[in-house]
């Protein structure tokens, strides 16, 4: 039978969505779930997760040195809580990537990266080469898993729960030799990019942090989040946190629209499960425009402002 | 100190890849193949840190068959000053990748170890992490900012809410991000001085290192394909498309 724990993600105040989607891979793996809400000042975190849809326990660990996400100290705790599972799952997202694969190996066990769909309670499809080829991959035999869900696949579970929370005493001592010194945020206000259902994107061709102002301001119209290419973040238009594809976030939103985006597959990689992609270039010939369910061939400058005016 | 950088083989990220029909893998036949473009940048990070005066040996490792070689030899190109191959002919996954690397570490003792933060193949982005865990050293992942302050090193992380900055005691584990730097280019006469440094060849199992509890690896497909959409000729019809698909 499985046994499966949820790690939480939370910035120590809300849960991230993340945390829903990964209830929803772990629904089509079994039906025993728990969540783990590790920080400190965590109670109403833990609270917001007792609310997810077939979550039967929220065991919340207190303690400072858990307030930061720091896998060398959120690693052996984790490890200690999963002792009682047969399923240890976290979300695809900077978080889980940089946490699960250091409880893996505490555990021994080999990690299964980006779920994408659970064929058995032990066997899965995920990713590789940025999303060219998908692969099914299978747990040893008795091993305990230890996965990553991929979250632009899976939709957050429902919130009409009512899970017991459970407060436990942490077994871990802080590391030591890893503090965490800050975080500067890029992304704003607006809607977080990871679970905005529609989102814009600007590349290359924006051309300036001034132009990439349009981006933003049709965003504002649609309610959107901001996305971008590689391109734009290295040339400094935008912040890191915007890009999508391979390196960057993957992404589901019900509608994307990129304006001066190529298309290269690494961009690609991270939009192929949108709903619908509206694609803008003034190349006919872009590669975008083979992955794209409505293409506007024409010079961004003028779409973009006449589409804010439009959307009145 | 030393700095370790871990460099692996892979199909150059031009490469569009295709699945073998019968589904028994990817086709890698005649295709280029590159050091994986993040362990470039981790290199080049070493290289300036050597170049600094902060680091006195950079040793380039990879773990695969001998075709590897290759590889390592465009490290020692960029300008690493040795090269040490784990020799095998498995298809190693990220754990015993991370035992066997530890060994090196045991032997080399280095202050830093510099990994990409995903290789572009298997796109797991495990290693450095199962490197640090089992080493029980810090790590930073997703680095694209790293300043040596004596024994700590503070690194800004490229996280999904922005950027994050966390101070690692040294020895650590680093793994690399885009944005780090931009690597040097290879030089003619660099790869002919390649040629002369040394490059230490271990078998796999020289290291004690036993490969188990792999995950099984059955079947490989190409990925659904999306279909190309219409064309709308402005602003005003797609607007108007939008709105008939009820998106907007
Ligand atoms: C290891 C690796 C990882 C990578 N990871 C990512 C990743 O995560 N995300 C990512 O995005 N990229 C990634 N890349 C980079 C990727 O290969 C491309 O270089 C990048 O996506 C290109 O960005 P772009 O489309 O904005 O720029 P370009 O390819 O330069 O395209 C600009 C487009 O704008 C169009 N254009 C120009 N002017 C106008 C105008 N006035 N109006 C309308 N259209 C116009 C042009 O026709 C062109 O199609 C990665 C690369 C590597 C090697
Ligand atoms: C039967 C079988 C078939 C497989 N077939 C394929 C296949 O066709 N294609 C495929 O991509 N994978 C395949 N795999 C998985 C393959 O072994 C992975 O590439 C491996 O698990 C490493 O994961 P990664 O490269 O994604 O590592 P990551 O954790 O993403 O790598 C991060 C960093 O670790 C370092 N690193 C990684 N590997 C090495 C190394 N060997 N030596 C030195 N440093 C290294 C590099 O610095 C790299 O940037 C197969 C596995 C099995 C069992």
């Amino acid at each position: 039978m499985s046994r499966i724990l949820i790690i939480a993600e939370h910035d120590g105040e809300t849960l991230n969505a993340s945390t829903a989607k990964c209830v929803s891979c772990a629904q089509a793996i079994g039906s025993d779930i728990d969540i783990a809400v590790l920080g400190d000042g965590i109670d109403e975190v833990a609270a917001q997760a007792a609310t997810l849809d077939s979550v039967s326990k929220v065991i919340a660990v207190n303690a400072a040195h858990l307030a930061a996400p720091l896998a060398a100290n959120w690693a052996p705790e984790a490890l200690s809580l999963a002792a009682d599972y047969s399923h240890v799952l976290g979300p695809s997202t900077t978080l889980g990537r940089d946490l699960m694969p250091r409880i893996a190996a505490l555990a021994g066990v080999n990690q299964v990266s980006d779920i994408m769909e659970v064929s058995g309670p032990t066997a899965f499809k995920r990713p590789i080469y940025a999303g060219n080829a998908i692969v099914d991959v299978e747990a040893a035999e008795g091993a305990k898993v230890i996965a990553t869900a991929r979250i632009a696949s899976w939709k957050a579970a429902g919130n009409s729960g009512g899970a017991t929370v459970e407060q436990r005493a942490a077994s871990s001592s802080a590391a030591g030799h890893t503090r965490y010194v800050g975080l500067e945020s890029g992304g704003g206000e607006r809607p977080d990019l990871q679970s905005a259902s529609r989102v814009v994107s600007g590349g290359r061709a924006m051309g300036s942090e001034e132009n990439f102002g349009l981006v933003y301001s049709l965003a504002d119209k649609l309610g959107a989040g901001v996305g971008a290419s590689r391109a734009a973040v290295d040339a400094g238009y935008c912040p890191n946190d915007m890009q999508v594809g391979q390196t960057g976030k993957i992404i589901a939103p019900d509608l994307y629209l990129a304006f001066g985006i190529s298309g290269a597959i690494q961009h690609v990689t991270g939009i192929k499960d949108a709903g619908t992609i509206v694609a803008v270039n003034k190349d006919s010939e872009a590669p975008i425009f083979e992955i794209s369910d409505i293409g506007l061939v024409g010079d961004l400058f003028k779409v973009m402002p006449e589409l804010e005016s439009l959307l009145g | 100190m030393k700095i370790l950088v871990g460099i692996k083989r892979v199909v150059d990220y031009n490469v569009r890849v295709r699945v073998r029909p019968d589904g028994s893998g990817v086709d890698t036949d005649g295709v280029k193949m590159s050091v994986n473009p993040f362990d470039e940048i981790a290199l080049e990070e070493a290289l300036r840190i050597k170049e600094a005066g902060n680091a006195e040996e950079v040793i380039v490792v990879t773990a695969g068959g001998d075709e590897c070689q290759q590889q390592l030899r465009t490290g020692l190109a960029m300008g690493a000053d040795r090269a040490i191959q784990i020799q095998t002919s498995e298809s190693l996954q990220p754990l015993s990748i991370a035992r066997a690397l530890l060994k090196v570490i045991e032997r080399e003792d280095p202050g830093l170890v510099l990994l990409g933060k995903q290789a572009i193949d298997g796109d797991n982005s495990q290693t450095g992490q199962m490197l640090a865990a089992l080493w029980d050293r810090p790590q930073a992942t997703f680095a694209s900012k790293m300043v040596l302050n004596g024994n700590t090193a503070t690194v800004t992380r490229e996280v999904d809410a922005g950027l994050e900055t966390i101070e690692v005691d040294l020895p650590a584990v680093v793994t690399v991000d885009l944005r780090m730097n931009e690597p040097r280019f290879v030089k003619l006469p660099d790869i002919m001085k390649a040629k002369r440094k040394p490059l230490d060849v271990i078998p796999l199992a020289d290291l004690g290192v036993t490969v188990e509890g792999d995950l099984k690896v059955h079947h490989f497909a190409p990925p659904p394909q999306r279909q190309k959409g219409i064309m709308v000729e402005d602003a005003a019809q797609l607007v108007q498309e939008l709105k008939s698909r009820g998106l907007i």
